[in-house]
């Protein structure tokens, strides 16, 4: 494994107008390593890939990939950045008005100018490594949440990118779905030599798989480290994280006034 | 009392300025699909699988509606008509209502419910759905790869169904009059031949459905486009595709009428 650097994070501010959703965010993600952001939900995580992908500009600070800043970047070399990306959503995203192979051929055909018997053979070459080879003449709405993450893998590695975003990807899933897609992105990692990112808040399945984790709260980094370093971690926030304990840096009530004066019992009791 | 005058005058203030915004960001939208519309021409399978499922699919719907307007418009002409003796204008009274107005404007206003609201709810859903995030992370410009062609399979093919439904219209009209009721065939066709003037009425009516065409479509996909991405922010931007179109429409075609029939008689 080289540590060559592919993505270097410095100082990075964005805020929708004057709430703070990430300040300054450091952070260096070496070449073929799978890294995790996890956090608790509305922490930032999916707002650090949106800036990674350039589809928002941070407020202050830069994200560098391969070398270049992504916000300095005008829109034609930005999409060429992005060729060298791939995006996991959520929920896939796949078009649901095209088929399992065309969704995956789709930036084949938009993006290179290959005869159409080749971008056949390399689409089923992509859906053989996710399992759904037998799955291409398929359309979205026939498939189960897990099949639909699984083809959306494959037309994220379409054009052999070199960084793959994964959005939450074990959300939703039954056990074996969430583990076929937890292996496949490490196996994937590894032999076609790319860079995971996985934002997630599935702690047991994601430290199986990766290989440094970041911990954001509250728009901070608040930890990070190997996945052994994680689990045996004694910080307050990551601890409670980890073994996912009900109260602790995060509480488990929402800021409010005292519960007396809630239930105007102050007087009485006073 | 006077602290609410205010405040309603400040909510007058607020919604005048809002929708004038929205304006604006609809005309920049409206732009940057002019612009971004060189992918469609070059692919043009692209605007033609569009055509399908806008055009083609609003056939029925226009074949069937522009039928009975012009069974209408012949038995309603008609009976005004004969009083007076004239019953054999009736072809004339049917071509010139049809293709002058009621054909683009109520093939205008069919087409706003069945593929302007269609519209709308694909991109809207495209976009609540993730898949134009993921198209531009993809490097591919969902304006030029969604939007564009279906903009311009809804401009070519308004045209289209407003010929239909004038066509529709008059054999409707033919069926009634002369058919069940028994107008006579020959002068139902003259009359209609003589009175009907190929570059005042019926290129007047093309170029109506022209401007209807790009305001339905304009409006569907910067409602799609625009539409928050939530259940509710779809269907609240299909009414209002369907609620504005019509409005335009209407207000459109008074304007056309007004410059294009001006001191004709």
């Amino acid at each position: 494994m080289t540590t060559e650097t592919l993505i270097e994070v410095n100082d990075l501010n964005f805020s929708y107008g004057t709430r703070a959703i990430l300040k300054g965010i450091q952070m260096t993600m070496p070449r073929g390593q799978v890294v995790a952001i996890m956090g608790g939900s509305g922490s930032g995580k999916t707002t650090l890939l949106k800036l990674i992908g350039g589809t928002i500009q941070p407020t202050s600070g830069y994200v560098k990939f391969a070398g270049e800043v992504v916000h300095e970047l005008n829109r034609d070399a930005l999409f060429k950045l992005r060729r060298k990306m791939g995006m996991l959503f959520q929920f896939g995203a796949l078009f649901t008005d095209l088929s399992v192979f065309d969704n995956v051929a789709f930036q084949m055909r938009e993006h290179t100018n290959l005869p159409e018997s080749m971008i056949r053979d390399l689409v089923l070459m992509k859906l053989h490594a996710v399992g759904l080879r037998g799955a291409h003449h398929l359309m979205p709405n026939e498939l189960s949440g897990g099949m639909a993450r699984r083809v959306a893998l494959a037309r994220s590695i379409a054009l052999d990118p070199m960084l793959i975003m994964y959005d939450e990807p074990f959300t939703g899933l039954d056990p074996i779905s969430l583990s076929v897609i937890g292996n496949l992105i490490r196996r994937l990692t590894d032999a076609l030599g790319m860079t995971s990112i996985v934002v997630t808040h599935d702690v047991q399945e994601s430290l199986k798989i990766v290989d440094y984790v970041y911990f954001i709260a509250d728009g901070v980094i608040a930890a990070e480290g190997t996945p052994k370093e994680v689990r045996e971690s004694v910080a307050p926030f990551v601890h409670q994280f980890v073994h996912g304990e009900e109260d602790g840096p995060v509480p488990f009530h929402y800021p409010a006034q005292t519960y007396k004066k809630d239930l105007n019992l102050e007087d009485t009791f006073a | 009392m006077p602290r609410r005058i205010v405040s309603s005058i400040q909510n007058i203030g607020h919604r005048v300025i809002e929708s004038t915004w929205r304006l604006g960001v609809a005309s920049r939208f409206f732009i940057l699909v002019l612009l971004k519309s060189g992918t469609s021409l070059r692919r043009f399978n692209l605007v033609i699988r569009e055509l399908y499922f806008t055009g083609v699919l609003s056939l029925i719907i226009i074949v069937v509606s522009g039928l009975f307007v012009g069974m209408v418009l012949g038995l309603q002409g008609y009976e005004t008509l004969q009083k007076y003796g004239s019953e054999s204008a009736v072809g004339t009274l049917v071509a010139l209502s049809l293709v002058r107005e009621l054909g683009p404007v109520v093939a205008a206003l069919l087409f706003a419910s069945r593929a302007g609201s269609a519209i709308t709810a694909e991109i809207g859903l495209m976009k609540a759905t993730e898949q134009l995030a993921a198209m531009g992370m993809m490097a591919v410009d969902p304006i030029a790869r969604v939007v564009a062609p279906r903009f311009w399979a809804g401009v070519i093919s308004m045209p289209f169904l407003a010929a239909i439904f004038s066509v529709m219209g008059v054999f409707g009209g033919y069926l009634v009059t002369v058919v069940f009721i028994g107008v006579d065939e020959g002068s139902f066709w003259s009359q209609m031949q003589s009175a009907v003037d190929f570059r005042f009425d019926i290129l007047n009516g093309f170029i109506k459905s022209c401007f209807f065409g790009v305001a339905i479509t304009a409006i569907a996909v910067f409602e799609g486009y625009d539409a928050p991405p939530t259940a509710e922010g779809v269907s609240g931007a299909t009414t209002r595709t369907v609620v504005t179109s019509s409005l335009v429409i209407l207000g459109l075609d008074f304007i056309l009428t007004a410059f294009m029939f001006r001191g004709v008689s």
